[in-house]
């Protein structure tokens, strides 16, 4: 054990992140422990093309995993961010192939989107406090609905702009560097948790991001206006769940209006799975980031390994509970 | 420092379990992978078990796998990736979104891996066969039986599903050319789209019927539209009007059971299971194929819907 906390990793996330550090670990450990357990199984797991395949999986889900830990943090939670991610693609084909507008408008758009509805659910929750759950499971259902009406319900492609698909599909740090052929969806992936896990960090924003999920009541008597901050980090998830948008409508090429019901679960499955508590006031991005690799590791081992479709939903499952308990037990003072 | 030990036990475990199959199919064995639109509708366990009966019979291991719905393009794509990943013989695919695919299905060519489309093509170039129902052929069957049941002449009309679809196309020209070669008697009155919804065939239908009083059988080109029928006859009490379904689904197999149907056109998905893997080992083999394999139909009615044959056939 103690091997394992002197770790080159350790250094690498005790940069990122300040508290909770074993935590972090643990979740590492497993992703390292599944990583050599699948090597061991099959000869064909441990491949570059699958390793790519691995992260590129995980690219959309560890940026919706980001952006459900800022909320949760907060004490809140967010069922809206699968739904949030088509309409932003949705939005973004409007731009890009109803409107032909240039590629630049198109992200702007995502992002911009993203921004505007997560500051709705913000608002909702913040000045009419409506109950995080209620308020974003009624912006789940407005946003697939919107997606499908505005699509026509039908994809829309972007075919017309070339550049598009190269910004999950497309790799620069393989042009760089050959042996590397990371595609720009999971660099992406890796940028948008640093940006996250510094705004978290070592901004006003993040400490007010605890505060108010560890004990609201206490902020808002030190003379702090609470709902503006609570609208502002909201936003910031929306805004990255617009990120999360790009990158899925990028990697197939089309906006599916009627995808995004259930990515939701997925993203707080790998949110729990790393760390962060659903009771608010702790948690971490890293803890997410790992979390939602090791929901793709398995995922992607378990399909390796072919293990019947019906048992890896099984094994998923199981795996949530243990990390979930073993993270209790370790926090319970012995 | 217990309880990482017992997690890491625990997923030590879990992982054993899951090698567990595996194990076996390290020793040379052909893998061939079938990445499928859906995994949990009684149509696709179907596919499954004629893939699993070929797979048998030729002595190769397949996987089938697919999306819990069909609007999950990205999780198909990624099953795909794993697919590629284990050295696979041959792929099996029923594209969600033929384009989104387009990467993968070219580094599976790329890598010399042959690729047989299934359930409905792939639009591309790649796939050395796709496995599907012939519905020209499917609906020439259905206008044979009508012909029979209205005994050689008369006057019968269509309620398509649409008219830019393949299926729409195939299924309403297969009943109109076999109507027009082979039964000179029968008049084609009428061929009306209904969007595949009940309700909008329902009145589709109620303006046939009540245009052409005389008429001797409806033929629908898919389940909306042959439910549409049912329901025009039912509210218009024209119970000598002969009608025939495509597909199944419970709202048809009742009305067929309680006679207000006189029989439907089945797919055949254990068929398109079975020749897909047929076809993907012929491919590996170097075999020439056809572009199109058609794997099957049935026509089923009140004397054999309990068959065993049929009733393996019928999905909801």
């Amino acid at each position: 054990m103690t091997t394992l906390s002197t770790d080159a990793p350790k250094s690498a996330l005790s940069r990122l992140v300040t508290a909770g550090t074993h935590q972090k670990l643990l979740a590492f450990a497993s992703l390292i422990v599944l990583l050599i357990g699948f090597s061991i199984a099959s000869p064909n797991f441990m491949q570059t093309s699958n390793m790519i395949a691995i992260l590129q999986a995980a690219s959309v889900n560890g940026v919706l995993a980001i952006a459900v830990t800022l909320v949760i943090i907060t004490g809140g939670i967010d069922l809206s961010v699968g739904t949030m991610m088509t309409f932003t693609a949705v939005i973004t084909g409007v731009v890009l192939t109803f409107l032909g507008l240039p590629l630049i408008l198109g992200v702007f758009a995502a992002i911009a989107t993203g921004a505007f509805c997560g500051s709705c659910s913000g608002t909702f929750v913040a000045k009419m406090k409506i109950p995080p759950f209620i308020a974003t499971l009624g912006m789940m259902l407005i946003l697939k609905g919107l997606s499908l009406v505005i699509s026509g319900t039908r994809p829309i492609y972007f075919n017309d702009t070339p550049g598009f698909s190269e910004i999950s599909r497309g790799s620069i740090l393989g042009e760089l560097v050959p042996a590397l052929p990371i595609p720009n969806g999971v660099l992406i992936l890796f940028i948008v948790a640093a940006a996250a896990a510094y705004v978290l960090n070592r901004t006003v924003l993040g400490r007010y991001c605890f505060a108010l999920g560890s004990n609201e009541e206490s902020v808002r008597l030190s003379g702090v206006n609470t709902d503006r901050w609570k609208i502002a980090i909201y936003a910031l998830s929306g805004a990255i769940v617009g990120v999360a948008g790009l990158l899925i409508a990028s990697r197939l090429n089309s906006a599916q209006p009627a995808l995004g019901l259930g990515y939701e679960l997925e993203a707080i499955a790998a949110v729990v799975i790393g760390g962060t508590s659903l009771s608010g006031g702790r948690g971490s991005i890293l803890g997410s980031l790992i979390g939602a690799l090791i929901m793709a590791v398995l995922t992607n081992g378990l399909r390796v390994l072919s293990v019947a479709q019906e048992w890896q939903t099984v094994v998923t499952g199981a795996i949530i509970i243990l990390a979930v308990y073993a993270d209790m037990m370790r926090r319970k003072p012995s | 420092m217990l309880s990482r030990r017992a997690l890491v036990a625990a997923l030590g475990l879990t992982l054993s379990l899951g090698a567990a199959p595996a194990a076996h199919a390290q020793d040379g064995e052909v893998f061939i992978p079938l990445i499928s639109k859906g995994f949990q509708h009684q149509f696709w366990q179907a596919v499954k078990s004629g893939a699993d009966q070929a797979a048998e019979e030729m002595g190769v291991r397949i996987t089938f796998e697919g999306p819990d719905n069909e609007t999950m393009v990205d999780r198909q794509i990624d099953m795909l990736a794993a697919a590629l990943a284990n050295n696979p013989g041959a792929i099996g695919f029923a594209a969600l979104d033929s384009q989104a695919a387009i990467p993968l299905l070219r580094q599976a060519d790329e890598a010399g891996i042959p690729v047989i489309a299934f359930d409905s093509g792939v639009d591309s170039d790649i796939p050395a066969a796709t496995a599907t129902t012939d519905n020209l052929a499917a609906a020439g069957l259905a206008a044979d039986k009508m012909a029979e049941l209205i005994g050689g002449s008369g006057k019968v009309a269509v309620v398509a599903h649409d008219q830019t679809s393949r299926t729409g196309i195939d299924r309403r020209d297969g009943f109109l050319n076999r109507m027009e070669s082979e039964y000179p008697e029968i008049e084609v009155v009428s061929v009306q789209y209904g969007a595949g919804d009940q309700l909008q065939s329902t009145e589709v239908a109620k303006a046939i019927l009540t245009a052409n009083p005389d008429l001797d059988g409806m033929f629908g080109t898919n389940e909306g539209s042959a439910i549409g029928i049912v329901n025009a006859v039912r509210e218009m009490g024209a119970d000598e009007v002969t009608v025939i379904g495509y597909d199944s689904g419970k709202a048809q197999t009742n009305a067929i059971r309680s006679g207000e149907m006189a029989g439907a056109i089945t797919q055949n998905p254990v068929g398109i299971g079975y020749e897909t893997v047929k076809a993907a080992v012929a491919a590996m083999n170097g075999e020439e194929l056809p572009e199109v394999i058609d794997t099957g139909f049935y026509y089923y009615d009140q004397s054999n819907i309990d068959d065993d044959e049929i009733q393996a056939v019928l999905y909801d």
